[in-house]
C-alpha cells in the first residue's frame, strides 16, 4: 500500500510541559488509523500540528512522499489534510450554506448562490443528508453539525481526514450512522485518523492503533492484534472497570421530587417541557441525553441561577421551586457546573479563597474582616483531604490542571455535607485518574446519605456509576432504567427521540 | 416647515450615519472601537485644514478619509498583532483624536472656507426638494451603505469577514487570515468614520471649531448596537437621532415653554433610551452581534 502521510520524530514542548516526543507513524491510502490516548496524551497536539495550527519544535512530515512545512490550516487544506476537531469550527449565527461557503477553496468574489448550492446539494445527496442550506448554523442538532464539517473537507477534495473524538456528542445510533460513512469514504481511497479514547469503537472501525501516553507513542498495533485488555493497559496501565461494585444501596424513601416543570433558555425557546424527576434518598440518579435537550436548565432550575416558570420542585417535602443560589445551597444543594472555568471557581483568587467561597454562615472564617488564619487552616484540610495538588502557595486557581480545579470545585461543595449534588458533566475533559478520583468521591459521600444527580453524555460512564439512568430528550424526561436490565442501544434510541418499544 | 424639518434632519444626520456604518463594518470584524469620536475630530480637522489650504473640498475629503484611517490603523495593530484591550486602546484614540486636534487645530479656528454646496435639482416640490436638493456627500453616503451592505452579504470576502468576528477560530480553519483582516475592516471603518467627520466641518457648518463633534461619535458607538449591526438600519437611526438634535434647535429658536437643558439633553435621553431598547431585546433570536466582538485572536489560546 502507498504512504500518503509520513510523520517523523515530531516534538512539540509547552514551556517545560512535553506534549509530543519523538513521534513516527506512517498512514496510508484508504485506511483508518485510530490515534488512542487519554485526556492529556498528546492527541490533539500532534492533529494540530498536522493540521498547520501549532508549528513543531522538530521533526518532519511528508505528504505523498514530499516534505512539506505547514504553517496555517491553509497550508493543510493545500495538501488534502483536514480535520473535523472536537469543538466544531462553525460559525453559529450564519447558514448552513454560508458555512459550507468559508470552507470552500476556490470560489468568486461575487457569491453565485445557485452554483454553489447545487455543488453542496449534490454531496448532500450522495450521503442521503437532508439538511436546508438556509437554516441558521445554531438550529441543527450536533449530528448534523458534524455533518457540515465533514462535508466542509469533502468539498475541498481532501485526501486525509481527521477527525477529533467525533463519538463523544453522538447517540450510538448517530455513531452508527459515522462509521457506515467512514467505510465508505475509506472505499473511495481516502484515508482517515481517527481520534478517540473509547477503546470498544476504536476496535470496531480501525485497520490499526497507534497508542500515545504522555506525549510518546507506546506501541502500533494491527488489527490482528486487537484486544481490549490488552489496549488498556497499554493506554493506562491498567484493566478499566464496566462497573464498580458499590456496598450501599439507595433507599427508599424520596428526596426530591421535580413535577411538571418548564423553562425557557436565552432564546426564549423551551429548554425544560413538562420535566418529572423523582431522586431516591442515597442515590445516584445518572441523566443520559445529547447535550443541549434541557440538561443545563436542569441543573440550574434546581441550583437557583435560573427561574422556571411552571411547574414544582420540592426537597424532603419543603417547597423550593423558586430561590436564589445562595438559598438553595443552604438547603443543601451542591452543584459542580458545566463550564468548571467560568461558573465553578474564580480563576483570579487562591485556592483558599475559592474553597471560602460558599460559606455563607461559617463567622470563624470572617465576618466583615476575613481570617486568614482560620481560613489557611480550613482549606488545609480540604487540600489535604482531596488531595489537591497545587505548586506555589496563594497563586490564582486558573493555573491549576483541571482535575485539580475540579477537585478544588468538589472539596467546596462537598464541604458541608449537602444532601444533594447535582453535577453537570463533572468529568468532561478530565484524565482518567481523576475521573476515577471523582466517581470514587461521589460514592464515598453516597455512604453517608448524599444523592446525586449525575448528568453525563458518556453512557460508559453512566452505566459505571449510576443506580438508575433517565433519560433526558427535549427537555422531558423520557423514563428511567436500571443499568443491569438496559443495554446502551436502547437508551441511545431514547437519547434521540425515539420511544421504549415493548 | 415640514420641509425644513425633513432638510435638517437628513444633513444632521450624514455625519453620524457615516460614522456608523464605519463603526459596524468595524464591528463586524470583532473589533470594538470606542476611537470614533477621536476618529471624527481628526476626519474634521484635516478636512477642514487640506480643504483651506489646497481650496480643493475633493483634497479635503480625500485627506480626512486617509488620515482617519491612518489614526485607525494604530488601534488596528494594537488590537490585532499585539492583541492589546479594545476598550483601553479605543478610548486612548479618542483622547488622542481630541487632543492633537485641539492642538494642530488652533491656526484653523476662525478661518473660512467655502463649504460643499447642494445641487438644485427640484424647485419648491413638497417632500421632493429637501430630499432631491441635498449635497453629493448626502447620496454617497446611501450609495456607500448599500454598496457594503453588498459587500457583507453578498461576497465572499464579506463572508469571510463576517466569519471572522463571528468566530475567528473557524476563520483561521478555513485559511483566513484573521489579524489582516480584521486591520483591513479596522482601516476601511476608520476611514468611512474620518468621512463623517469631514461632512461636519466642509458640509455641515464649514468651520473649524475645537471639539466640534459634540459626542457624535459616541452617538454613533450606540446606533450601532440599535441597528443591530446591520447599516440599513443604521440610516433609520442617524436620522432619527439627527432630527432630534437639529430640531430641538429649531424649538429653542421658535421660544417654547420647555427648558432649554431638556430640549439640549434629548439626542442624550434618547441614546439612552434607544440603549435600554435595544437590550431588551437582547434575548430574541434575531441578534445579530458578532459572537467574538471584542475578544483578541490568539490561535494557540484555544480552550
Amino acid at each position: 500500500m502507498e504512504k500518503i502521510l509520513e510523520l517523523k520524530e515530531i516534538s512539540k514542548k509547552f514551556g517545560n510541559f512535553q506534549a509530543n516526543k519523538n513521534i513516527s507513524f506512517d498512514l496510508y491510502k484508504g485506511e483508518i488509523l485510530t490515534i488512542l490516548g487519554e485526556n492529556g496524551a498528546g492527541k490533539s497536539t500532534l492533529m494540530n500540528i498536522i493540521t498547520g495550527f501549532y508549528r513543531s519544535d522538530d521533526g518532519e512530515i511528508y505528504v505523498n512522499g514530499k516534505k512539506v512545512t505547514l504553517t496555517s490550516p491553509k497550508d493543510a487544506i493545500k495538501h488534502g489534510i483536514g480535520m473535523v476537531h472536537q469543538h466544531f469550527m462553525l460559525v453559529k449565527n450564519l447558514t448552513v450554506f454560508e458555512n459550507l461557503l468559508v470552507a470552500l477553496k476556490d470560489k468568486r468574489f461575487i457569491i453565485n448562490k445557485n452554483r454553489y448550492a447545487n455543488i453542496f446539494l449534490n454531496i448532500f445527496k450522495k450521503f442521503n443528508l437532508n439538511i436546508d442550506l438556509d437554516l441558521p448554523l445554531w438550529k441543527l442538532s450536533i449530528g448534523e453539525q458534524q455533518w457540515i464539517e465533514i462535508i466542509k473537507l469533502l468539498i475541498n477534495d481532501c485526501q486525509i481526514l481527521i477527525l477529533d473524538e467525533p463519538t463523544t456528542l453522538l447517540t450510538p445510533q448517530e455513531t452508527e450512522f459515522l462509521f457506515k460513512f467512514l467505510f465508505e469514504l475509506k472505499k473511495e481511497g481516502k484515508s482517515i485518523i481517527f481520534i478517540s479514547h473509547k477503546i470498544k469503537e476504536v476496535m470496531e472501525v480501525s485497520d490499526r492503533i497507534v497508542i500515545l501516553k504522555k506525549g510518546e507513542v507506546v506501541s502500533i498495533l494491527n488489527k490482528e492484534d486487537f484486544n481490549e485488555n490488552r489496549i488498556s493497559h497499554l493506554m493506562v496501565g491498567t484493566v478499566l472497570k464496566n462497573k464498580y461494585d458499590k456496598d450501599v444501596k439507595p433507599s427508599d424513601d424520596l428526596l426530591l421530587e421535580i413535577s411538571n416543570l418548564y423553562a425557557k433558555n436565552d432564546k426564549g425557546l423551551a429548554d425544560l417541557q413538562d420535566f418529572n424527576l423523582v431522586v431516591r434518598k442515597s442515590e445516584i440518579l445518572g441523566i443520559a441525553g445529547i447535550s443541549g435537550n434541557g440538561q443545563k436548565a436542569l441543573a440550574e432550575v434546581l441550583t437557583g441561577l435560573k427561574d422556571p416558570y411552571k411547574g414544582k420542585i420540592s426537597l424532603n417535602g419543603i417547597d423550593i421551586t423558586y430561590g436564589t443560589a445562595r438559598q438553595k445551597y443552604i438547603h443543601g444543594i451542591a452543584h459542580i457546573p458545566e463550564d468548571r472555568k467560568a461558573m465553578g471557581i474564580a480563576p483570579d483568587l487562591t485556592v483558599e479563597e475559592n474553597l471560602i467561597l460558599k460559606n455563607f454562615k461559617d463567622k470563624e472564617l470572617g465576618g466583615i474582616l476575613l481570617n486568614r488564619k482560620n481560613i489557611n487552616r480550613y482549606a488545609n484540610d480540604l487540600v489535604e483531604k482531596f488531595n489537591i495538588q497545587y505548586g506555589v502557595k496563594n497563586a490564582p486557581v486558573r493555573l491549576l490542571s483541571g482535575g485539580n480545579i475540579q477537585k478544588v470545585i468538589i472539596a467546596r461543595e462537598l464541604s458541608e455535607n449537602p444532601t444533594i449534588l447535582v453535577a453537570l458533566y463533572p468529568t468532561r475533559g478530565l484524565d482518567i485518574g481523576s475521573q476515577e478520583f471523582i466517581h470514587q468521591t461521589i460514592i464515598e459521600h453516597q455512604k453517608k446519605g448524599m444523592s446525586t444527580i449525575y448528568i453525563s453524555e458518556d453512557l460508559d460512564e453512566l452505566f459505571k456509576i449510576s443506580d438508575r439512568i433517565a433519560v433526558i430528550f427535549r427537555g422531558k424526561n423520557m423514563g428511567y432504567f436500571e443499568p443491569d436490565n438496559v443495554d446502551k442501544k436502547t437508551i441511545g434510541k431514547m437519547m434521540g427521540g425515539i420511544i421504549k418499544d415493548d | 416647515m415640514l420641509d425644513i424639518i425633513i432638510d435638517t434632519t437628513i444633513r444632521a444626520g450624514t455625519p453620524i450615519l457615516y460614522a456608523t456604518i464605519g463603526a459596524i463594518i468595524m464591528e463586524k470584524s470583532g473589533i470594538i472601537n470606542l476611537g470614533i469620536e477621536g476618529l471624527m475630530l481628526i476626519g474634521a480637522l484635516s478636512g477642514f485644514y487640506f480643504t483651506f489650504i489646497t481650496n480643493s473640498l475633493l483634497i479635503g475629503f480625500l485627506a480626512a478619509i486617509l488620515l482617519s484611517a491612518a489614526a485607525g490603523s494604530i488601534h488596528g495593530i494594537l488590537t490585532t498583532y499585539l492583541k492589546a484591550n479594545q476598550i483601553v486602546s479605543g478610548l486612548a484614540l479618542t483622547m488622542f483624536g481630541t487632543g492633537i486636534t485641539a492642538m494642530l487645530g488652533k491656526s484653523m479656528v476662525g478661518e473660512n472656507i467655502r463649504g460643499l454646496e447642494r445641487i438644485n435639482t427640484v424647485k419648491d416640490i413638497p417632500f421632493l426638494s429637501p430630499v432631491l436638493n441635498q449635497d453629493i456627500m448626502v447620496y454617497i453616503s446611501i450609495l456607500l451603505l448599500l454598496l457594503i451592505h453588498f459587500f457583507l452579504y453578498r461576497t465572499t470576502i464579506g463572508l469571510n469577514l463576517r466569519t471572522v468576528g463571528e468566530n475567528p477560530y473557524a476563520a483561521d480553519n478555513a485559511g483566513i487570515n484573521v489579524h489582516l483582516y480584521r486591520l483591513f475592516a479596522v482601516v476601511i471603518g476608520s476611514g468611512i468614520v474620518g468621512l463623517g467627520g469631514a461632512y461636519l466641518s466642509l458640509v455641515y457648518t464649514p468651520l473649524w471649531i475645537e471639539n466640534m463633534s459634540a459626542g457624535r461619535g459616541w452617538i454613533a458607538v450606540a446606533l450601532v448596537i440599535f441597528s443591530n449591526w446591520d447599516v440599513r438600519k443604521a440610516l433609520i437611526g442617524s436620522y432619527l437621532f439627527g432630527g432630534i438634535a437639529a430640531n430641538q434647535l429649531r424649538l429653542q429658536a421658535m421660544g417654547t415653554n420647555i427648558p432649554v437643558q431638556i430640549l439640549q439633553s434629548l439626542p442624550y435621553l434618547f441614546t439612552i433610551l434607544v440603549l435600554i431598547i435595544s437590550s431588551l431585546k437582547n434575548d430574541s433570536t434575531k441578534q445579530n452581534q458578532p459572537e467574538s466582538l471584542g475578544n483578541p485572536y490568539d490561535r494557540e489560546d484555544r480552550v
